[in-house]
This record gives structure tokens, C-alpha cells and sequence, in this order.
């Protein structure tokens, strides 16, 4: 751990203060395997260069042997980078690309029980990551819609077939993206937001 | 490696101790300018919140992880030298004003 003097921290750049009325927040989690553009997405649509909050994480590993007694303690630090996009002078909706694994989503208080609602991103050279993901966010009661970020060198499958492989209610809303561009991922972030505000009406 | 001692000082005790109720997304403001006696994290955090930040800008301009920040605002916060404002969170019903608040926001991006 390495503390800098606190005269040389660098904070926001003077154009990304918030103004001081802006103390509302609302979150919402990108989620998928590791280079799926989680980042990517998060940097395309943020007003703020993306920034990177970590943590460590002890995992105590126990021998084979239970009557060994011997444990190992190993810490990891995980990474995970945000964004910013300030809605109104009071409302900040902040962006969080999250690691798929689960282990992780413990590391920060309530990264998911307090969000609006989670992208599911997808890379379909490997799509049993996302299974894994749809199934735990499926668990957990939060609602999601899936994306699914066209690499050039990725087989283009039918919408359709995804919702299938993916096993995929046919309420939950399915979009091709390009996380690299900026309009694309607002775009990603508006499906999900109607999908919210659908899940809030009366079903007929 | 950084040294052990200095990280169980910062998070002011050891692991388990009481701390304050934070989110990634819970917005810090300073309420007053450091006094000599503060932590220098805690002098910094101070400086940075002149206008609102949340709990994970602070961890990422300070580059300590998230657990040491909120340790370091849980005494803050006690001594009342920052207030905070807890999120919006997911309710039961989704709050359709907030999630059109929030739509419009995006189209204007």
C-alpha cells in the first residue's frame, strides 16, 4: 500500500467536479467475462475518463488433508472500473463493469442489491460465461437485459438463437451492440431503463 | 509490499470493526476544511470532497481499496467532518419518475 503525500492526489480534473447539488446516486452494474469490452462500454458512454476501484480479497485455501490442519492464505486484488454520466444537476448514474465471477461481487457492498438493474455483455466465442451470469442475476432478483458486443471476428448468430443457448426468458430484452461506441452503449442503457420502467406497470 | 503496520493503522483496527453503512455509490461531502490533527488520507479525502464524490472516486483518486476508504469515512462521518447521502436504491416497485429521469438524461448523451 502506497500512500502518496495528500498534497500530490490528483482529483477530478476541473471539469469533472460535480456541482454541489448533485448528491443523488443511482448505479447500474455492466457485467460479463473477462475482454467482453465491459470497460469498452463503460469508457464509450462515461463523462468521466473511467476510473478503477479495488479491493483485495483473502481466500484461505485448505489442505487436502483435513486433519493436516495447514491452511494457505493468498490476497488477491480485484479491479473494477466505473463511469460517470450526470443525469440531472441533482442525479448521478454511475456505471461499474463487473467481473462474472461471483466470488467477487461479494467484495463491494451491495454492488448489485442497490443497482437499478444490470447489462448482461456478451461475447459469443463464449457464451457459457454469460450463462453462468443470467443464471446468478436470475437468483439475486435483479432485473437485466442482455447485450451482445459484435467483435468483427465473432460468428454473428440469430438474435433468436442466442435467447435460446442462453435460455433466456422471452421478457427479457436481447440487443446487438458496439461497446465501443458511444451511442450504441447509451442505447444499451435506454433498453434497459424501458425495461425498468415496463417491470413498474400493471401487467395486463 | 507495502507495509502491514501502516494498513492496519489507516483502517483505524482490525478487520470486523463497526463501520459505517457505505456503497460505492453513497456521495461524501466535506463539511469542513482538514484540521492539522486528521489522517493525511483522511485530510485528502477531505480536499477532494469539497464538491460531492462518491465512495468509489475516493478509493480510485486515492488508489486504496474500498474497505480502507469506508473504515477511514466511518470516522469521518463520526466526527462529522463529511456528511453522506445514501443512493437511490432498486425498490420492490420501480420508481417510474426516477427511471424517466434517467431516460432522458441518456438521450441527451
Amino acid at each position: 500500500m502506497d500512500f502518496r503525500n495528500s498534497d500530490t492526489i490528483t482529483g477530478p480534473r476541473s471539469e469533472d467536479v460535480l456541482p454541489t447539488t448533485a448528491t443523488s446516486a443511482v448505479k447500474v452494474v455492466i457485467v460479463g467475462g473477462f475482454g467482453v469490452g465491459k470497460t469498452t462500454m463503460v469508457g464509450s458512454v462515461s463523462e468521466i475518463r473511467p476510473l478503477t476501484t479495488e479491493e483485495t480479497m483473502t481466500q484461505a485455501g485448505v489442505g487436502v488433508d483435513d486433519n493436516s490442519g495447514v491452511e494457505t492464505k493468498t490476497a488477491t486484488t480485484v479491479a473494477m472500473d466505473f463511469g460517470r454520466i450526470s443525469i440531472t444537476e441533482q442525479l448521478v448514474l454511475y456505471l461499474f463493469g463487473t467481473p462474472g465471477q461471483e466470488r467477487f461481487w461479494f467484495l463491494w457492498n451491495g454492488l448489485f442489491e442497490g443497482a437499478l438493474g444490470a447489462v448482461v455483455l456478451v461475447d459469443t466465442r463464449r457464451l457459457e460465461v454469460s450463462f453462468d451470469v443470467i443464471g446468478r442475476l436470475e437468483e439475486r432478483g435483479v432485473p437485466f437485459v442482455v447485450a451482445v458486443n459484435t467483435f468483427p471476428d465473432a460468428p454473428h448468430h440469430p438474435v433468436e438463437a442466442l435467447r435460446t443457448a442462453l435460455d433466456l426468458p422471452d421478457e427479457v430484452p436481447m440487443v446487438d451492440c458496439d461497446a465501443r461506441l458511444r451511442a450504441s452503449s447509451r442505447d444499451v442503457l435506454l433498453t434497459l431503463m424501458h425495461y425498468l420502467h415496463s417491470l413498474a406497470l400493471p401487467t395486463a | 509490499m507495502g507495509d502491514p503496520e501502516r494498513l492496519y493503522v489507516i483502517t483505524g483496527g482490525p478487520d470486523g470493526a463497526e463501520r459505517a453503512p457505505l456503497d460505492l455509490v453513497t456521495m461524501i461531502v466535506a463539511r469542513d476544511e482538514p484540521s492539522p490533527t486528521v489522517q493525511p488520507e483522511q485530510a485528502a479525502i477531505l480536499r477532494l470532497c469539497r464538491a460531492p464524490l462518491s465512495v468509489a472516486e475516493i478509493s480510485a483518486y486515492l488508489s486504496l481499496p474500498f474497505s480502507v476508504v469506508t473504515a477511514l469515512l466511518t470516522e469521518l462521518l463520526a466526527t462529522e467532518l463529511v456528511e453522506s447521502r445514501a443512493p437511490i436504491v432498486r425498490a420492490a416497485l420501480p420508481d417510474r419518475s426516477l427511471l424517466e429521469a434517467v431516460m432522458h438524461g441518456l438521450q441527451k448523451l
